[in-house]
C-alpha cells in the first residue's frame, strides 16, 4: 500500500517536470549568463512575449568565476554580459563568436562615445555590444561617518572605521584600489607593487567589517556599515533605501567598467542571441533596466527618455573630466593572473 | 529533580534546532524587508515566490530529482545487497569499501571529481548529471540501511520457505522481501533527505539553467537576502512537516497507545 | 549461497562510474600541470604558507565544531533515553524534521539571526542593550557547523545508547558499580561506534565546507574548503584544485581506517 502511494508521487512528480521542460518556447530558447540581479524581470517576460523565444537565465558572482564555464565548457550559454577586461581575455583566446551587426538595427542607439571606449578592448566591436558602463566609488553614510572628509581610497583605512568598512571580494577590485592608492598602475604586472598592494590590504583586514560584492548594498543601505566600495549605479538605489548615504569618486582616480553582451563560441541559438542583444538595445528596454538599476546606460537614445533629475547626476552619469581619471582593467598574462592570486590568498588567509 | 533538568536540556536543544526556522517562518510575513523590525503581517514575498520562475522551477527540479534518485537508489542498493550477501568475505569488504567511500569522503571532493569526470568523457552538465550524481551518493546510504537486515535469519527463513516447497520467487516475495522492508524505507528516506539537502555536489555538477532549492538560494544570497526565500522555506517546511507527519503517523498512533 | 551475484551488477556499474573513474580523474588532474607534464607541485602546494595558514584554521574550527556537537549530543542522547520523550519515532521525527530543512536555508537563518541589523540584535536594541558583533567571525562559522551538523552526532549516539541492554546496566549496579564507573565502563565503550560515527559524519563535513565560511565568515574567514572551491571557479587551476582535493581525501581515509578499527560490526550508523 505505502509502496503504490509513492510510486503515484513519483509518476506525478515527474508529470510535473516533463510539462515544465517541455514548456520551451515556441521559436526556441536563449541561454543568458549575467551578473546577479542585472536586468528588469519584465523586460524579459516582455521579450519572451514578443518574440515567443524561451529565456533561461543563470547568474554567477565574478567575471573569474564565469570563465572557467566557459572555457572548460561546464554549460553552454547562448548570450554572456560580463566585463571589458574578460571580453579582451575571451576574444584574445578565441571563445567567441562575432556578432552580426546586420541583425542588431538598434545598435545605433548606443552613444558613440562609449562605442569609441569599447574599442580600447575590442577592437572594431566586432564581438560585444555595450549593455552598461560605470565606475567604482566610496559610498559612505554621511551620519555614521561625520566629519572626515570622504575623498581619497584611503579612507577606506581609517581607523575611526574599524568594522565599518566593507571592501569588494574580488580580486582586481580590491587590488584595484591598493594600487591606485600607492599610485601605481591597476593593470601592473610588477611584481614588487603587487607585493606592496597586498600588504596594504592585509593592513586593512583587522578593519573590515565584510567582503562582499552585491550585498556591501545593503549593508550600508540597512546601516550594519559606514563606508564601503560600489558601482556608481548602486548608489541611487541604496539611497532610495537610505537618504544618508552619499557617494564619491576618489581623487586616485578609479576603475571604470564596459559590461558587454557578447556571444561564447559553443552558443546552440546564435540568432536568438542576437534578437536579445537588439532587444536589450531598443531604446525604451534600455531605460526600462536603467529605471530597474540605475548604472550608466550608454544607450543614448534611452538617455533622451530618461526624466532629468537622473542626467544631471554627476554619480549616475560622470562628466568627461571624471572619464579623463578613469581606466578599465585589462586582462592580465597567465604569470601575472597567478602572481594576483597568490597574493589575494595571502589577504585572505590572514 | 533529575528529571527535570533532564526534560529542560532537551527543550533547549530542541529550541536551538528550531530557532532559526522559525525565525524565517515568522519573518516570512513580514511587510518590510527589514530582519529586526516587524511592521505589518502580509502575504507579498508569498505572491513573490509563487510569480517567481526562477524559485518554481528550482523546487520543481529539486524534488523531482530528489524522488528519482531515491527510488532508484533505493533499487540498485537492494538489489546489490542481494547479490552480495553470495559473495566471499574478501570481495564483499573490497566492495562495501568502495561503497562508503561517496558517504565518507568531502562533499567538494566527491562533486568535483564527477564534474571533471564527466568533462573528461564529453558529457555536459545539466539536469541527467546532478542526477547521476545524486544517485552516486544515495547508494551507499541505501546498502547500509538495507544491509543489516540481510543476515542469517533472513537466510534460514529463506532456506525454511523453500523446504516447504515455495519457489525461489514466491519464497524471496513473501520471505525475504518483508523482511527487508524496514530497512528498504528507511534507505529511501534517508536517500531522499540527503538529495534534498545537498548542496555541494550539485553546485559543481549543474551546468547551465538548471538550478536546485539550494544553489539557487547560494546565488540569491550573495546578492543580497531576499524575504521571498522566507517564503520558500517555510514551505519547504510545511511540506517536510507534512510528509513526516504522514509517514509517521502509525508510529506515533502506536506510541499514543502504549503511553 | 542464496542469490545469485548478479543481483549487485548495477550497484557494481555505480561504483565504477560514479566513485573509482571520479577518483581516478581527480587524481589525472592532480598529479598533472597546466603544460601536460607529470608534477607533484598541486600536492606539495598543500604546504605553502597560505594552504597550511587555511587548512590549520578549518582543522581548529572543525575540531570545536566536533567537540562542541559531542559534549552536546552525548547528554541529549543519554536524557532522551530515559525519558518520555524518547519514543524512538517520535524522536527521530523531530530530529530529522530540520534535516528536511535545507541546508543552505538553515545557514542563512542564522545569517538572519547575527547580522548588525538582525534579529538578535533587533531584540536587544529593544530592549536598551548594546549591539553585539556576532557575524563575519570565525565564532560565526562555528555556530554556523554546530547548527548545521548537530543532528548527525545526535542521531548515531542516540541510536547506540537504545540499543544498550538496561539489563547490563542493572546487572552493573547489582555487582556494586558505582554511577561513574559504570558509565565509564559499561555505557561508554558500548556507545563506541556511535559515537565514532557520529564524529565521522561531523569532523569530515566541518572541515571541507564552505558554504558556512561563505555565509557566516563574510569573506574573512577562509578556509581550504573555499581555497579549493576558489581554484575551480575563480582561478581556474583545476590542477591545483585536485592536488588539493587528493591531499585532503588523506583525512578521509584515516577516518575509514578509524572506523574500522572501532567499529567492526557497522553497527554505528545513524539508522
Amino acid at each position: 500500500m505505502k509502496k503504490i502511494k509513492w510510486v503515484l508521487a513519483a509518476v506525478a512528480v515527474l508529470g510535473m517536470m516533463l510539462c515544465t521542460g517541455c514548456r520551451s518556447g515556441e521559436n526556441g530558447e536563449v541561454y543568458v549568463y549575467s551578473y546577479g540581479d542585472y536586468f528588469d524581470q519584465e523586460a524579459i517576460a516582455d521579450f519572451e512575449d514578443e518574440t515567443g523565444i524561451r529565456v533561461i537565465q543563470d547568474t554567477y558572482d565574478t567575471a573569474e568565476e564565469m570563465y572557467p564555464v566557459i572555457e572548460k565548457g561546464t554549460a553552454d550559454y547562448d548570450v554572456i554580459i560580463t566585463s571589458d577586461y574578460m571580453i579582451e581575455k575571451m576574444i584574445h583566446n578565441k571563445m567567441l563568436l562575432e556578432v552580426d551587426k546586420k541583425n542588431l538595427p538598434a545598435l545605433k542607439n548606443i552613444d558613440s562615445r562609449y562605442m569609441k571606449k569599447s574599442e580600447s578592448f575590442d577592437p572594431g566591436n566586432k564581438y560585444s555590444v555595450p549593455y552598461m558602463v560605470g565606475v567604482s566609488g566610496i559610498i559612505y553614510n554621511k551620519k555614521m561617518v561625520g566629519d572626515v572628509k570622504i575623498d581619497s581610497w584611503g579612507d577606506l583605512w581609517n581607523p575611526k572605521f574599524k568594522d565599518s568598512i566593507v571592501m569588494p571580494d574580488s580580486v582586481r577590485d580590491d587590488f584595484m584600489i591598493a594600487l591606485r592608492l600607492l599610485g601605481y598602475d591597476q593593470n601592473t604586472s610588477n611584481e614588487k607593487e603587487i607585493k606592496a598592494a597586498a600588504e596594504l590590504l592585509k593592513k586593512q583586514k583587522p578593519l573590515v567589517y565584510k567582503y562582499a560584492n552585491d550585498s556591501a548594498r545593503d549593508l550600508l543601505a540597512d546601516g550594519s556599515a559606514a563606508i564601503g566600495v560600489v558601482w556608481n549605479g548602486e548608489y541611487i538605489y541604496t539611497k532610495d533605501l537610505n537618504p544618508d548615504v552619499e557617494f564619491v569618486i576618489p581623487k586616485e582616480g578609479t576603475e571604470f567598467f564596459v559590461d558587454s553582451w557578447a556571444i561564447p563560441k559553443t552558443s546552440k541559438n546564435k540568432a536568438n542571441a542576437e534578437k536579445f542583444i537588439n532587444y536589450m538595445c531598443k531604446a525604451k528596454v534600455a531605460k526600462k533596466n536603467f529605471d530597474y538599476l540605475y548604472y550608466t546606460t550608454p544607450n543614448e537614445a534611452a538617455m533622451k527618455l530618461i526624466e532629468k533629475k537622473y542626467r544631471n547626476e554627476d554619480a549616475i552619469f560622470p562628466t568627461d573630466e571624471t572619464l579623463d581619471m578613469c581606466d578599465t582593467l585589462k586582462t592580465l598574462d597567465t604569470k601575472t593572473t597567478d602572481l594576483y592570486s597568490k597574493y589575494w590568498k595571502e589577504v585572505k588567509a590572514k | 529533580m533529575k528529571k527535570f533538568f533532564g526534560n529542560l536540556y532537551i527543550v533547549i536543544i530542541m529550541l536551538f534546532l528550531y530557532l532559526p526556522i522559525l525565525t524565517l517562518i515568522v519573518l516570512s510575513f513580514n511587510e518590510a524587508k527589514s530582519m529586526s523590525v516587524f511592521t505589518r503581517f502580509s502575504l507579498k514575498w508569498y505572491g513573490e515566490m509563487f510569480h517567481s520562475k526562477l524559485i518554481l522551477g528550482a523546487l520543481v527540479n529539486t524534488f523531482s530529482i530528489a524522488l528519482l534518485a531515491a527510488l532508484i537508489a533505493t533499487i540498485i542498493g537492494t538489489m546489490a545487497v542481494i547479490g552480495i550477501d553470495g559473495m566471499k568475505q574478501s570481495t564483499q569488504t573490497v566492495l562495501m569499501g568502495c561503497n562508503n567511500i561517496p558517504m565518507l569522503n568531502a562533499d567538494i571532493v566527491t562533486g568535483i571529481a564527477l564534474m571533471l569526470s564527466f568533462l573528461m568523457f564529453g558529457i555536459s552538465l545539466g539536469y541527467c548529471t546532478i542526477l547521476f550524481s545524486h544517485i552516486t551518493f544515495c547508494i551507499p546510504y541505501v546498502i547500509l540501511s538495507v544491509r543489516p537486515r540481510m543476515n542469517k535469519a533472513t537466510d534460514t527463513l529463506f532456506e525454511a520457505a523453500l523446504d516447504l516447497g515455495a519457489s525461489r520467487g514466491y519464497a524471496f516475495r513473501k520471505v525475504v522481501l518483508p523482511e527487508l522492508l524496514p530497512g528498504i524505507a528507511s534507505g529511501f528516506l534517508l536517500s531522499f533527505t540527503m538529495s534534498i539537502d545537498d548542496f555541494i555536489i550539485t553546485h559543481f555538477t549543474r551546468g547551465a539553467g538548471i538550478n536546485t532549492i539550494s544553489t539557487l538560494i547560494y546565488s540569491e544570497v550573495k546578492i543580497g537576502i531576499r524575504p521571498s526565500l522566507y517564503a520558500l522555506s517555510t514551505v519547504i517546511f510545511l511540506i517536510a512537516l507534512v510528509v513526516l507527519l504522514v509517514m509517521n503517523r502509525n508510529n506515533i498512533k502506536n506510541e499514543r497507545t502504549a503511553a | 549461497m542464496t542469490f545469485s551475484k548478479k543481483w549487485s551488477a548495477p550497484f557494481i556499474v555505480f561504483v565504477i562510474a560514479g566513485t573509482v573513474i571520479p577518483i581516478l580523474s581527480i587524481a589525472y588532474y592532480g598529479f598533472t600541470s597546466r603544460d601536460g607534464g607529470i608534477t607533484l607541485d598541486n600536492i606539495t602546494a598543500m604546504f605553502s604558507a597560505n594552504h597550511m595558514q587555511a587548512l590549520g584554521l578549518s582543522l581548529l574550527l572543525a575540531l570545536v565544531s566536533t567537540l562542541v556537537c559531542l559534549i552536546a549530543a552525548f547528554p541529549m542522547a543519554m536524557v532522551l533515553r530515559d525519558s518520555k520523550f524518547g519514543k524512538q519515532g517520535f524522536t527521530i521525527f523531530v530530529l530529522i524534521l530540520p534535516m528536511w530543512m535545507n541546508f543552505l536555508l538553515r545557514t542563512m537563518a542564522w545569517q538572519v539571526l547575527l547580522e548588525r541589523a538582525g534579529v538578535i540584535n533587533g531584540i536587544l536594541q529593544a530592549l536598551g542593550l548594546p549591539r553585539q558583533e556576532m557575524m563575519n567571525t570565525p565564532g560565526a562559522v562555528v555556530l554556523g557547523m554546530v547548527y548545521d551538523f548537530l543532528p548527525f552526532m545526535i542521531l548515531p549516539i542516540y541510536n547506540a545508547v537504545m540499543k544498550i541492554d538496561s539489563h547490563l546496566i542493572e546487572a552493573a549496579y547489582d555487582l556494586g558499580a558505582g554511577k561513574a564507573y559504570v558509565y565509564r565502563k559499561v555505557i561508554l565503550p558500548l556507545c563506541v561506534p556511535g559515537i565514532v560515527s557520529g564524529i565521522t559524519m561531523v569532523f569530515i563535513p566541518a572541515l571541507t565546507t564552505f558554504v558556512i565560511s561563505n555565509m557566516l565568515g563574510g569573506g574573512k574567514v577562509n578556509l581550504i574548503g573555499n581555497i579549493i572551491e576558489q581554484e575551480f571557479t575563480v582561478n581556474s587551476n583545476w590542477y591545483l584544485g585536485s592536488g588539493l582535493s587528493l591531499v585532503m581525501m588523506v583525512f578521509i581515509i584515516i577516518s575509514m581506517v578509524l572506523l574500522e578499527k572501532f567499529d567492526k560490526t557497522g553497527e554505528g550508523t545513524f539508522i
